[in-house]
């Protein structure tokens, strides 16, 4: 069996990295809480960018985000007159036993005032938070996020079939692993859900498919549609294509469908292989899938990507060679070797694991050394959802 | 040698990695990169689209990532192009220019 060497977390759980983050619960403090976070070492700030309303959609995102076991600790600088309260999201991060600190600039007296206070809880965080070593544990503890945008036709054929073969590696070892991006799973219903574990996993795999090409009905797009370059491109059927991307999560059975809305934001509750229902943009995606508990995340991509994540490795995947040539700084695995015979779909997949080991024993990824700290809180409008009778 | 890659053990179609011209030679990989078959195809097979392992039978499954992806609308000889001339969606006919049948 693997093992790799984490930051063990008050509540059990692993990290492979030890961040503090900085949530301005709304886009009013994200200035200087980016300031506070700039000032020292390991810390990123986040925000949200859908104003100061209490959506509970929003704070489960954030929350998710601070109760990762990628964040040793936490602070929140807020405002002061937004709705959605620094309150809210500290009194639902407290009890995972992170150091976390509430303070607000109209409280303070201004971003100076804040600025020095918000230095000060957080310089001693990091100072704390250096003092963990990492200890070994099983790849058991593991979850991983898988991803896929700039999908070109290596895609289906290189990168996808090769992150599959390290996630079912992953899945063997204990480990636990979550594709989202419910549109692209059109077409795959009865493929998915004779894999789901259950009669009701099997149900919600139809019931989220459906729900999110009534979405796009509503907007005038048909999801089951096959373009002419798709045809062109030597995709033959709407499950092909579909296929070709979701096969980037495997071939084990599904566990469950991870579902959130206003009341509900799903963790997978044991080990395997999970569905999320969510968002086909590729960064409120993945924030979404580290928000529920991800420490790590295996993004492929035909034409290339910069990606990463505030506070998650993000492992890049090419199935295209010349992507890989042109993109190389930011593409931290060449499966085009399979294009060529030089190397086998599986002796790529085993690379992919054991990047995916290193990555999580420290190792960096290309987005992480450049300092890439994508972060993007998707929700749904809740009045569309209204107006279609999915809520 | 042009390659095409078998991406499922159960698949009984491979996907071509390369154009391969018609009558020019091509090997197929498995996924842990044995060769399983050499074929030359009656047809031009572009890269990215697929080529039967075997003979498949109309009526039968056409499986590629382990999954069925579609149906044989005709019967389809061993080494053969594989696409939407020979091939019909299980949910969603997609053969000829644009799609039928889609309802909203």
């Amino acid at each position: 069996m693997t093992e790799f060497y984490g930051y063990e977390r008050p509540d059990g759980s692993v990290g492979v990295r030890n961040h503090l983050l900085v949530i301005a619960p709304i886009d009013c403090s994200y200035e200087p809480a980016k300031k506070i976070a700039e000032q020292v070492d390991g810390a990123v700030a986040v925000t949200q960018t859908y104003g100061c309303g209490a959506d509970s959609m929003l704070v489960h995102n954030l929350v998710g985000t601070a109760l990762n076991p990628n964040v040793a600790g936490v602070l929140i600088v807020g405002l002061g007159c937004e709705t959605l309260t620094g309150e809210m999201l500290l009194e639902q991060i407290e009890p995972s036993g992170k150091p976390v600190h509430n303070i607000t600039i109209q409280e303070l007296g201004g971003t100076l005032k804040t600025h020095e206070r918000g230095v000060r809880l957080l310089q001693e965080m990091a100072q704390d938070a250096a003092k963990l070593r990492r200890e070994p544990f099983p790849m058991s503890k593991l979850t991983l996020a898988v991803e896929c945008g700039g999908s070109d036709a290596t895609s289906g054929l290189a990168a996808n079939p090769a992150v599959g073969v390290a996630t079912d590696l992953l899945i063997d070892e204990g480990g636990t692993v979550m594709f989202g991006e419910t549109q692209e799973m059109s077409g795959t219903q009865q493929v998915l859900a004779r894999r789901a574990v259950s009669d009701q996993v099997a149900k919600d795999i139809y019931k989220i498919i459906e729900t999110q090409e009534s979405r796009l009905r509503a907007m005038g797009v048909d999801s089951r549609w096959m373009s002419k370059g798709n045809i062109d491109g030597g995709l033959t059927t709407i499950e092909e294509k579909s296929l070709g991307a979701v096969r980037k999560g495997g071939t084990k059975p599904i566990q469950g469908v991870l579902f959130n809305d206003w009341d509900r934001f799903d963790k997978p509750t044991k080990p395997g292989l999970y569905v999320m229902d969510g968002t086909g943009w590729d960064v409120p995606s993945v924030t979404h899938m580290v928000a529920a508990g991800a420490q790590m995340v295996c993004f492929t991509s035909g034409a290339g990507s910069t990606t990463g994540h505030a506070i998650a490795p993000v492992i890049k995947v090419t199935g295209n060679p010349q992507t890989y040539a042109k993109m190389s700084d930011n593409m931290d695995v060449n499966a085009g070797t399979i294009l060529d015979g030089s190397e086998s779909l599986n002796s790529v997949g085993r690379r992919i694991f054991t990047m995916m080991a290193d990555t999580a024993n420290g190792r960096l990824t290309k987005a992480e050394a450049l300092g890439y700290h994508d972060y993007i809180v998707f929700k749904r409008s809740r009045e569309a959802e209204h107006l279609l009778g999915h809520c | 040698m042009r390659k095409a890659i078998q991406i499922d053990y159960r698949d009984n179609v491979a996907t071509a990695t390369g154009d391969v011209k018609k009558g020019e030679q091509v090997e197929i990989l498995s996924p842990d990169g044995k060769v399983i078959l050499k074929a030359k195809p009656v047809d031009d097979i572009a890269f990215g689209h697929k080529l039967s392992l075997r003979k498949i039978k109309k009526g039968e499954e056409i499986i590629k990532y382990g999954e069925v992806i579609g149906i044989a609308s005709k019967t389809i000889p061993t080494g053969e192009w594989v696409h939407t001339h020979n091939v019909d969606s299980a949910r969603l006919n997609t053969s000829g220019e644009e799609v039928k049948g889609v309802t909203a």
